[in-house]
């Protein structure tokens, strides 16, 4: 070896303290990250952990174009309504260009939460019979709407006259809304839909007054027992506020609860008087001329222009609350702005105190219905928690297995050498769990079945690595010279090989993740995860841990066990060598074939 | 070891050496004939495609249900309307594929089921496929292939040259050919995790291939500037010199898909575990041949079209004729410049370098 060389490879080999050092540092650290953040398991997917999950699709219509914005929009209010239901860790997330999945957790209705997730359009508007507030008592405005080109002075600070009412007590606000005129108005309201609830909402106006004698002069069952549903809805309970409308039909009453800055309403409503598909567009736009600040500006089409005049003028005549409309989205009162006169121009205003934000939001609500699009049930998964416990076990067997077989391949093959391979697979063994477990919080990584999968066949790609740096050692000692030249010298190529086949690994990897959905996911994730990591680990572990250990007598004259025996690899001793190789070699002979 | 160490000697030093570019010609026809029966098999008996591609159901019953495989497709059948595939697990477990129902009326199938086997209903897993989603599934799967195919084009043919990226994207085809064709002939049930397992086989065919190329490049480096040995005869001892290698990588590989195999197929009976270790299982031992077989020798072909190379070509066999008039050439001239400043081994190192200090280095030659 050349003087200059020399150098370098010295300076090489005084390194490899420091990046073992670096990689235990590195590996204690994540290692207490990972306690320190009390996730030591990595998390489980729905096939391994048990419960379901749904794979939906989404399907272009009506001019919505499935785009990145629309999908965030449909995973938002998927998320809303999963969540919704009383599920902890439900999670919806987009996958591809077009699927969204939606993992559900064990020991959660699985039925409800499928009938949940796909549904498009459950945006609705329905007159307000009765509000009032739960919880503390509010003094907050409620936004009004008004006819387009109206000076729309709607006071942004309008108290309902629920939002006088302190306290839990359902008699206490009774009390502030008169029963007589609450009966009448009902009654006219519901009318004007041409609801066949005429009782129910005269039921309900009365109870407003008294619910125990509403619901005792109720000749109606189902709104004696709306009723009291109504009595007893308590929306600060989440609990409680998502069963609240649950299963309602459009055509039926029903009880709501919303929120308007910060203080739950519950509302009693009536039957649905325009569906959010009816409504064309909405937007929010500054109101420049006015000083109404922030509103919300949507237009009908031709039906919903027609029930919007007949609803807002029958509102108009009311007194509050039943001068109100609420805008109900998957059972949650949204916003209930009040109608000052009846709204013939297909075109209205919702003006109130909005933030921006909130104005953009309303306005998205409106104009997406629900979901911006629609969606197609793809495939659903329901994995019994056992099933998916026994899947788990078995992948970690075959795991087992196949690093137990790859071990012993390698102690029969290399035998001493075999110790810095197995050294280096349990140290890639170590980081791979420790990163899984820390990417189930930091990213949502959950590990499936196909992701225990690719970490098995990574055991391959990691070994491969070894072997050609070890198949290059050798070459090298064949070569004639003694070990710690060798190994300086058989790492520069190594290194290449190394680096060039586990890109094209990683760029399968990469590409598979990005292109593909459903399983093959999370299979691609851990081929590409632990395909870095196996560079990680040949660089900054093997190399230098084979650089120590080839100042180790043992491994330096190749000693028989070692695996790097020049006799047994049948090296070539030098003809003119200064350097003498460590053991004894054939006698030269000249050949050439 | 020693056996297989000292065979990696042998191959090392070209003492032991199979004539693979020699021979291509054979091992072509050995893989266009597989390649034509795997097209035959594909077009005359089809693909067996799994549920997910048809749509339907799959519910797995819990561990030691008491209830024979012919009870439950009566059930199944009579619960879905549908005709009912029933396997009984390693486990005890039953495993009902209804395919062509509706994801819709799952709920009450698995209702009725539960209520038939005396089971409670949550403890039925059921897995749900939409008509088109295997086919989601599969066509993403192909967009993929796509894409990843002229990205790794370019690389190679960045990182490498032109020639080679083409002769390694002929290897992968033919690997994604022949498995796929296994799987007609065979009448494997195709599954998404069936098509897992053959995207992985793009990496895995490709880094073999990669390592074959790499050896290649780098003891092509200056042939130009020797004549001792033709493109085809350094190609030809790259592969025997990381024939070792190429034999263990491909052991190594297959050591743990075969675990996988082992458990997902004896121990779980069927399912993702055992779908995907099949097609790995196969497509592997195809990538292990290719890359030694097929895209090594396609890369000598192509370059032994270059003008360089036919010149190179000529001057080789000039000399050699001259030589077989002197006999011996050893001792004229150092092939071996290892040693010099230079660290990549120019194994076939240039012709005027060295001459004192060379040592023995056999050559590849055959004819």
């Amino acid at each position: 070896m050349a003087a200059p060389k020399k150098g370098r490879s010295a300076s090489a080999q005084s390194k490899p303290g420091r990046s073992l050092a670096l990689i235990l540092i590195a590996i204690v650290g994540l290692t207490g990250g990972m306690f320190a953040s009390g996730h030591t398991t990595p998390r489980l997917g729905i096939d391994l952990a048990g419960g379901t999950s749904i794979t939906l699709e989404a399907k272009a219509d009506q001019g919505s174009a499935i785009n990145k914005a629309n999908m965030d929009t449909a995973v938002d209010i998927m998320n809303r309504r999963v969540n919704g239901l009383g599920v902890s860790e439900a999670e919806v997330q987009t996958q591809g260009d077009k699927n969204i999945i939606v993992n559900i957790p064990k020991g959660t209705n699985s039925k409800e939460a499928r009938a949940q997730v796909g549904t498009t359009a459950k945006l609705y508007f329905r007159p307000v019979l009765a509000q009032e507030a739960t919880g503390a008592a509010a003094g907050t405005a409620s936004p009004s709407a008004s006819a387009t080109g109206s000076s729309s002075a709607s006071p942004s600070s309008t108290a309902s006259p629920s939002s006088s009412a302190s306290g839990t007590g359902e008699k206490a606000s009774s009390s502030s809304s008169p029963s007589a005129t609450a009966t009448s108005q009902g009654r006219a309201v519901t009318d004007a839909l041409k609801a066949d609830s005429t009782p129910s909402a005269s039921a309900s106006a009365k109870a407003s007054a008294s619910p125990s004698a509403s619901a005792s002069t109720s000749t109606d069952a189902e709104s004696a027992a709306l009723q009291a549903k109504y009595a007893a809805l308590d929306c600060t309970k989440k609990s409680v506020r998502t069963k609240a409308g649950e299963g309602v039909k459009p055509e039926d009453p029903t009880v709501a609860c919303g929120e308007i800055s910060g203080v739950w309403y519950k509302y009693l409503l009536g039957p649905s008087a325009v569906a959010g598909t009816e409504i064309d567009k909405a937007s929010a736009n500054f109101d420049t001329q006015g000083a109404s600040g922030w509103q919300v500006v949507m237009e009908f089409n031709s039906q919903g222009r027609k029930k919007f005049a007949d609803v807002t003028a029958q509102l108009a005549q009311n007194t509050q609350p039943q001068n109100e409309f609420a805008i109900v989205l998957d059972g949650d009162v949204v916003s209930s702005p009040f109608v000052q006169n009846a709204i013939t121009g297909g075109s209205a205003q919702i003006s109130g105190s909005f933030t921006q934000e909130e104005a953009q939001n309303l306005a998205n609500m409106l104009s997406y219905g629900a979901l911006p699009l629609s969606f197609k049930e793809q495939s659903v998964n329901t994995v019994t928690a056992a099933l998916g416990g026994d899947q788990l076990h078995a992948g970690l067997l075959a795991g087992a297995i196949g690093l137990a077989l790859v071990v012993i391949y390698l102690v029969a093959y290399y035998r001493g050498l075999s110790l810095i391979a197995i050294a280096s697979l349990l140290v890639s063994a170590a980081l791979t769990y420790v990163l899984m477990s820390l990417l189930g919080p930091a990213i949502g990584f959950a590990l499936n079945l196909p992701a225990v999968c690719g970490a098995i066949v990574a055991i391959g790609i990691t070994a491969d690595s070894f072997i050609v740096f070890f198949e290059r050692i050798r070459d090298e000692i064949r070569e004639g010279r003694t070990l710690r030249p060798s190994v300086e010298r058989a790492w520069p190529r190594a290194r290449r090989t190394i680096l060039v086949s586990d890109f094209v690994s990683f760029l399968a990897a990469a590409v598979l993740f990005i292109v593909t959905v459903g399983k093959v996911q999370g299979f691609a994730f851990t081929l590409g995860l632990t395909t870095v990591l196996d560079v990680v680990v040949v660089f900054f572990f093997t190399k230098p841990l084979m650089t120590l250990l080839a100042r180790r007598k043992f491994f330096a004259n190749g000693h028989k066990w070692s695996g790097l025996d020049p006799k047994s690899l049948g090296a070539q001793p030098p003809i003119r060598r200064t350097r003498r190789p460590a053991g004894p070699a054939g006698p030269v002979e000249t050949k050439e074939a | 070891m020693s056996k297989l160490g000292s065979l990696g000697a042998r191959l090392h030093r070209g003492e032991v050496s199979y004539d693979f570019i020699g021979h291509r010609k054979l091992w072509y026809g050995i893989s266009i004939l597989i390649t034509i029966t795997a097209i035959l098999g594909l077009a005359v008996r089809g693909l067996n495609m799994g549920i997910d591609f048809q749509g339907g159901a799959v519910f797995t019953t819990p561990k030691n249900t008491h209830v024979s495989v012919s009870q439950a497709e009566d059930a199944a059948a009579a619960a879905s309307g549908h005709e009912a595939v029933v396997q009984k697990l390693g486990d005890g477990s039953l495993r009902i594929q209804i395919a062509g129902m509706d994801t819709q009326q799952s709920d009450q199938i698995k209702d009725d089921l539960a209520k038939d086997f005396d089971l409670n209903s949550e403890s039925i897993a059921a897995d749900l496929v939409g008509p088109s989603w295997g086919d989601q599934i599969a066509n993403k799967a192909w967009q993929g292939l796509a894409i990843f195919m002229v990205l790794v084009v370019i690389y190679l043919a960045i990182a490498f040259e032109w020639r080679m990226a083409i002769a390694a994207l002929v290897a992968l085809i033919h690997d994604i050919t022949i498995t796929v064709g296994i799987y007609a002939l065979v009448g494997f049930e195709v599954t998404p995790g069936t098509v897992i397992g053959l995207l992985t086989i793009l990496g895995y065919s490709l880094y073999d291939t990669v390592v074959v190329f790499d050896s290649l490049k780098e003891q092509t480096k200056d042939l130009t500037k020797q004549t001792r040995f033709t493109y085809s005869e350094v190609a030809n001892r790259s592969i025997n010199g990381t024939l070792v290698r190429s034999i263990n990588t491909t052991v190594v590989a297959l050591l743990p898909v075969a675990g996988l195999l082992f458990i997902g197929g004896g121990v779980l009976g069927a399912g993702t575990l055992n779908d995907i270790s099949l097609s790995l299982f196969v497509g592997l031992a195809a990538g292990a041949y290719s890359s030694i077989f097929i895209a090594t020798p396609l890369v000598a072909d192509l370059k032994e079209r270059e003008p360089q190379m036919k010149a190179l070509r000529k001057r080789v066999l000039a000399k050699r004729a001259q030589a077989a008039a002197d006999e011996e050439v050893a001792g004229t001239r150092g092939e071996f410049g290892g040693d010099s400043e230079d660290a990549t081994p120019a194994v076939v190192g240039p012709r005027d370098q060295s001459g004192p200090r060379s040592r023995r280095r056999p050559s590849g030659k055959r004819r």
